[in-house]
């Protein structure tokens, strides 16, 4: 492996790991904030105990993602040095924003979530808890805002004399339409998480009649708020689907496994064989115009194929060498104006010329066979996708069935009764988080071969650092992760275990106890 | 707009703010975590002194996240080339930033050995940032072995080893030090019982120490090398740091102390400060407020210092990154500006807030009725 790969995977697997705590940090936040809501309206002191109780997972689990996310934020410039001085002009901006506006406001307050139960007033409390979780969803925001330029680069432009991309209108950034689906999408997905730990949990108490009267309320809060959630999550999935369908065909086309242009309206393929070698894609199920409706959203639009989509990438290619030459040239004569007109004309394709650079440092001699080798480089890894996308998706609409279900037997007052729906819902546990993973690997893995789509590829982006030190890096991130998710998963077992009581060190107060006995 | 040579400027102070900001504010908690074999002898005076940060630390660790975010936006060639440039020295800080989230959340739910296992990961996850973060700095004046291709890309020759050189080491305990004494400050102010009386026996010790080396420092920069730029500068140039040339001059680092000697109070006010806190010492917030103040003026005194330079170069002078060619545009720069100006004001406000409702000391009848749970 070289130091690209070594790169990628030690950024795959920070990311990935970050990614394990990140969702249901953003989904228990907001029920919490729910529950505690329940309790200062209605002033029934069980509310406060459900409270405290999912709060206690809910520190374990925000200790991870604080401790995982330090690294996100400065692995950028470790391990991705070309990346950060070519886009950091512009991808910066959003990170430190993130900083100041979102991640400031979560980590001050979550303190006095835990410590400041007896110091505030029941409403002041309120208002810490739902500014954590405002915080830790504007943090994602920004996050997805600093994201969606790297799949949808607008609003920036080349800069010859600085070498690198800067911004021209940071509104295009900021209401980026990818940023918006992906928000919204990300954020639902982290609900839904929240929403099944909180689901699976009480299940398991009520299938072992323990902690009835918490479980059963936390499942009613659980299901409506999953429900919403998991609608959202697949309404807007298919709103990325239609934005990806705008800027990134490649990334659609290999996810659908589709190799050559279909009259439209395109028909989606539910099954199939991905054949990388004959490029065709063997025992296809398909439901016909569904894909022309996703990404089109009419019948007589094409979705281009993936062969088709080389063939173009080929003639940007031609373009980029322009630009590439011209850039050459004007090291050497600063200023020269037919230069940096030239440049001017065809600097939007110059990412894809440096896609040569894999082949050869040279480029600008790069023979007809090597550039139809680079546009080959475009097409991301199909089988992968193609089977990452279909596992999401079906894991998806589980839970909307799963939640569905939880949100009929709630409000029929009956969820104790189906031991066979409560055993669903506990093995649903771990689905939406491998759902979050693969969703990470669709988005991210399906961008490849570039760190920012059409403007930077990703083997150009790493550090010049010392290949040791990678190896070292990524050993040690690994080991050191894998140790703190081992006491993570511990320690949320072992408070599971105990359940509220022992957990907080009183009996949780009975169903209709109002506060003068909590407080007592 | 505000044109760009000013941008830059404010940039530059507002760096300096940053840094200042995570080390008085995380400072003390780095400090608290350092002091915990030296102020607590039992489980439950560990527990107390890890109290008093653990409602804040979170917060003031952002200082840290957001000066990392800060960098990017405002200096994204400085962040590329030093972040890259100390890549193992990064992966230390960082591994020793991990353990203190999951450490604090952690020691309190494990019992038995596994508890001071946490225990001893806190300790080494204070005392590492603070000596490396010095290191680092120290090493801004010693010069860095890299330079840039014609694409602008980064290249180094910088090793774990050429990072530990006596000067550099020098600064890592001038840091450590002055994060002792911050840290034993704060448990002087906020803990109670044994651990604020073996802290504020920790204060002129660490203060002595600091003022020493801190003088020790000065000397031998004036000694040693450091860095002009000879060629015309243009504060509006395009960032892009090939176009200038540099000279290693003797003594170079105090020229703008001498060109402007009120500069000197700087580094005399770093003095008093922990004058000022050994003194204090009994009445415990005046003297927490004082030794804040050390790490503001030892930054200060070493940016001044460094002026216009962020990251000299050891082997390719004149491509040394400097204020006036490693900035991001005029629009980031003046949108960030305005980013900080809208939310700056307000974290301080709502942190001190938290800080109001958290007041008074730590004590064991405080921890019960907080419900440490």
């Amino acid at each position: 492996m070289d130091i690209v790969e070594l790169s990628r995977l030690q950024f795959a697997l920070t990311a990935l790991y970050h990614f394990l705590f990140v969702p249901l940090t953003l989904g228990l936040s907001l029920l919490l904030g729910i529950m505690e809501t329940v309790y200062v309206m209605t002033g029934r002191a069980i509310w406060r105990d459900m409270t405290k109780f999912w709060g206690v997972l809910f520190g374990i689990n925000f200790a991870m993602g604080v401790a995982t996310g330090i690294t996100m934020e400065f692995q950028f410039g470790t391990n991705w040095a070309y990346y950060s001085h070519y886009v950091g002009d512009v991808f910066g901006a959003p990170l430190a924003i993130e900083g100041l506006m979102a991640f400031f406001l979560e980590a001050t307050f979550v303190g006095l979530f835990f410590f400041g139960w007896n110091r505030l007033s029941k409403v002041a409390h309120l208002v810490v808890t739902w500014l954590v979780g405002i915080g830790a969803n504007f943090s994602a925001l920004w996050i997805l805002i600093a994201n969606a330029w790297m799949q949808y680069p607008l609003g920036a432009r080349f800069n010859a004399q600085t070498m690198r991309m800067e911004v021209t209108d940071f509104m295009k950034v900021l209401f980026n339409p990818v940023a918006q689906d992906k928000f919204v999408h990300t954020v639902s997905a982290g609900y839904v998480t929240g929403s099944i730990f909180v689901l699976a949990i009480s299940a398991w108490y009520l299938l072992r009649g323990r902690h009835v009267a918490l479980a059963k309320r936390s499942m009613t809060v659980a299901a409506s708020f999953g429900l919403a959630s998991a609608l959202s999550v697949v309404v807007l999935g298919d709103e990325s689907g239609y934005t990806a369908g705008q800027n990134q065909k490649m990334k659609i086309a290999a996810i659908e496994a589709m190799w050559r242009t279909e009259p439209a309206p395109a028909s989606f393929t539910i099954f199939g064989l991905p054949n990388l070698n004959n490029r065709r894609t063997e025992m296809e199920v398909s439901v016909p115009w569904m894909l022309g409706l996703i990404v089109t959203r009419s019948i007589d639009k094409p979705v281009p194929g993936i062969d088709q989509l080389v063939e173009m990438a080929k003639k940007r290619i031609h373009g980029g060498l322009i630009a590439y030459d011209a850039l050459d040239r004007l090291r050497r004569n600063r200023g020269d104006a037919r230069l940096l007109s030239t440049l001017d004309a065809h600097d939007m394709d110059l990412g894809y010329a440096l896609l040569l650079k894999r082949i050869r440092p040279d480029i600008q001699n790069a023979t007809e066979a090597q550039i139809q080798q680079a546009a080959e480089s475009t097409i991301p890894d199909v089988p992968t996708l193609f089977w990452a996308f279909r596992f999401m998706v079906g894991i998806g609409f589980w839970q909307i069935l799963l939640f569905a279900l939880a949100f009929y037997l709630s409000a029929r007052r009956r969820l104790d009764r189906h031991r066979a729906f409560l055993w669903a819902a506990l093995i649903s546990l771990p689905l939406p988080w491998l759902a979050c993973e693969l969703g990470w690997i669709v988005a991210e893995y399906g961008r490849q071969p570039w760190a920012i789509e059409g403007v930077l590829p990703t083997f150009l982006g790493v550090s010049s650092t010392d290949k040791g030190n990678v190896i070292f890096s990524l050993v040690g991130f690994f080991v050191f992760y894998t140790g703190l998710l081992v006491a993570d998963v511990a320690l949320m077992r072992k408070y599971i275990r105990l359940g509220p009581d022992e957990t907080l060190g009183y009996a949780v107060a009975p169903p209709g106890a109002r506060e003068a006995f909590a407080e007592a | 707009m505000l044109d760009y040579q000013t941008l830059r400027l404010i940039w530059w102070a507002l760096l300096g703010v940053l840094l200042m900001g995570f080390a008085v504010m995380d400072g003390f908690d780095l400090g608290t975590a350092s002091l915990l074999p030296f102020v607590a002898r039992n489980d439950e005076e560990r527990r107390l002194a890890l109290h008093t940060i653990d409602p804040v630390w979170e917060g003031n660790q952002v200082w840290f996240v957001l000066g990392g975010g800060a960098i990017f936006a405002a200096w994204p060639p400085l962040y590329s080339a030093a972040f890259s440039g100390f890549y193992l020295a990064m992966f230390l800080v960082l591994a020793s930033l991990i353990l203190r989230p999951v450490g604090l959340q952690f020691r309190g739910r494990f019992e038995g050995w596994l508890r001071r296992f946490w225990d001893w990961c806190l300790t080494v996850g204070g005392l590492v940032p603070a000596l490396i973060f010095g290191v680092a700095f120290g090493n801004l004046f010693v010069g860095v072995p890299f330079g840039f291709d014609p694409d602008l890309r980064f290249v180094s020759g910088i090793t774990l080893v050429s990072l530990l050189n006596p000067f550099a080491l020098l600064c890592g305990l001038v840091s450590l030090s002055m994060i002792l004494l911050h840290g034993a400050a704060w448990l002087n102010y906020k803990a109670s019982g044994a651990v604020a009386a073996r802290a504020r026996r920790v204060i002129p010790v660490a203060a002595a120490i600091f003022a020493i080396l801190f003088a020790a420092a000065g000397f031998w920069i004036a000694q040693r090398n450091g860095f002009r730029i000879t060629s015309p500068i243009d504060p509006d140039g395009p960032s892009n740091p090939l176009l200038k040339t540099v000279a290693a001059v003797p003594g170079a680092w105090l020229r703008n102390y001498f060109a402007h000697p009120a500069l000197w109070l700087i580094p005399l006010a770093a003095f008093a400060a922990a004058e000022l806190c050994v003194l204090l010492r009994r009445s415990p917030l005046p003297a927490f407020l004082a030794s804040a103040l050390v790490p503001v003026f030892t930054i200060a005194t070493a940016g001044v210092a460094l002026f216009p330079f962020l990251l000299p170069s050891s082997i390719e002078p004149d491509m040394s990154l400097t204020v006036w060619d490693a900035s991001s545009s005029r629009l980031t720069l003046s949108i960030m500006l305005g980013a900080v100006i809208v939310f700056l004001p307000l974290i301080l406000a709502y942190t001190a807030w938290v800080y109001r409702v958290l007041r008074g000391p730590v004590s064991p009848e405080s921890m019960s009725h907080d419900g440490h749970y």
